[in-house]
């Protein structure tokens, strides 16, 4: 009888470098950010970047224009990708709803004043 | 300063509800200054909410612990002065008007840096009105609280006495006493002295309770570690007033910097970038940022700014240079010689505001 467990991973096998994979290391690339910015008046909007793949950006803004009564538009960036904007200072909102659904809060930033 | 309250006004008088709040303030600009301001700075209230200062460490758990139990007939204020961050701006919220009118600041006890220069104006204290109103009540309640801790430590303070332990405090045990045999009095000395919970039944100690103890024994063997350390980081608050209806003027950001030892045009690209803005610096020095800020929010931003690139990580000394390698800026402490490379400023996506082009 053999051990399955240890075939399965080679531990002296050569991973490579391990921070190949991370384009840019020590970026901000794997976080979440909201930001803020200011239009005219007091009027706010709210951006959502960085969403994981995992995430359908889609659905998640339908749920978030139901969720907080704002409108919102999904816009794609080349640098970025896409990019969830709402109406309105959304920011505290969308951090909650995110904890909520299960994205840990370390990876979320908040931007803005 | 007295120059830029005409400017102030009839842009105070166009807001209406913040005008209002300001009226209704029981403690206005103007208050009696025989009766002290409020000096409680609370955690919450003073940062608001938006910045993360990080866990507290246990030192500063174990120096707060101590100053309660010492204090015992001082106003509660004290137990909770010893944030760091807290005491970053001094003047920044109503302790402005406290600094103005009582020179000899609790807040100011120990720390051997220089005041901040500017002084206080009255069209800064008004933004702060709404925040007074918040910090009445929960001052109350940190009373309350520190009562409740009060009669814990004096309850506790008894009960090592009748033990027959030297009681006092553990500032008064001797150093000799402890330098041979550290363990000797080992456990009668921990924050919780003598009931170390592990001690009564069989189960392994955890870590957390390890490291209170060993902060236990060590502040015990070195008393002076709790006072030496009360060196504050002080920065003057900053001041902003608006240019005419859509452009907000930060006054003194090269008064900041110099403070905070770092390149304006960093701390000029830090706060662009995280407040979505743009704008340029004027001949005088001053920085014209595009839309309206008020000053509570842009000490915001410059309250993540010194977390995030002024104080280090490992020893959260505000002492650390910041240097540019490769195009990566580097973070190296002055006081502990640690080096770190800190974030690069990335603005990220910017919405199209205002109108398109063509």
């Amino acid at each position: 009888m053999s051990v399955q467990n240890l075939n399965a991973f080679d531990p002296f096998a050569d991973g490579g470098d391990p921070l190949a994979a991370d384009q840019d290391v020590g970026s901000q690339q794997n976080y979440l950010h909201i930001r803020i910015q200011q239009r005219n008046g007091r009027k706010t909007l709210t951006t959502l970047q960085g969403l994981p793949k995992e995430y359908d950006p889609k659905k998640l803004l339908k749920a978030f224009k139901k969720e907080f009564a704002c409108n919102g538009t999904l816009v794609d960036d080349e640098e970025m990708g896409q990019v969830i904007q709402l109406q309105g200072d959304q920011r505290t909102k969308i951090a909650t709803f995110l904890t909520e659904e299960g994205i840990p809060k370390s990876t979320i930033k908040i931007h803005g004043f | 300063m007295a120059s830029e309250e005409p400017l102030f006004d009839p842009s105070l008088k166009k807001r209406k509800k913040k005008a209002v709040a300001f009226i209704e303030d029981p403690l206005g600009a103007e208050a009696d200054p025989t009766t002290p301001a409020p000096t409680s700075i609370d955690n919450h209230t003073t940062n608001g909410d938006a910045v993360d200062l990080g866990p507290t460490t246990l030192h500063e758990q174990f120096k707060q612990n101590q100053n309660g139990d010492a204090g015992d007939d001082q106003p509660a204020d004290e137990v909770k002065e010893d944030d760091n961050f807290k005491a970053m701006f001094p003047e920044g919220l109503k302790k402005k008007k406290k600094k103005k009118d009582i020179p000899m600041d609790l807040a100011d006890e120990g720390s051997g840096t220089a005041t901040p220069v500017s002084a206080p104006t009255a069209s800064e204290d008004l933004d702060f009105s709404d925040i007074k109103k918040k910090k009445k009540s929960t001052k109350k309640k940190a009373m309350e609280d520190f009562e409740k801790e009060l009669n814990d430590a004096k309850a506790k303070d008894d009960v090592e006495e009748n033990d027959g332990d030297d009681g006092e405090h553990l500032n008064d045990i001797d150093e000799a006493d402890l330098g041979d045999d550290p363990f000797a009095h080992g456990a009668p000395t921990g924050v919780d002295a003598g009931t170390e919970p592990w001690l009564s039944s069989d189960r392994d100690y955890t870590y957390s309770e390890l490291l209170q103890r060993f902060y236990a024994s060590l502040h015990a063997s070195n008393p002076s570690l709790l006072t030496s350390t009360g060196k504050r980081y002080t920065i003057a608050p900053p001041q902003i007033l608006r240019e005419g209806n859509k452009r907000s003027i930060f006054a003194n950001v090269a008064d900041i910097c110099k403070r905070m030892h770092r390149q304006p045009e960093h701390v000029i690209q830090f706060l662009f970038a995280e407040m979505g803005t743009t704008g340029s610096v004027d001949g005088a020095g001053r920085l014209v940022i595009k839309g309206r800020f008020q000053p509570k929010q842009v000490e915001n931003v410059l309250r993540r700014y010194i977390v995030e690139y002024v104080t280090c990580k490992t020893c959260k000394s505000p002492d650390t240079l910041l240097t540019k390698e490769n195009r990566i800026f580097f973070m190296s402490c002055e006081s502990c010689g640690s080096r770190r490379s800190v974030n690069a400023i990335k603005s990220g996506f910017q919405a199209q505001v205002g109108r398109r082009k063509q």
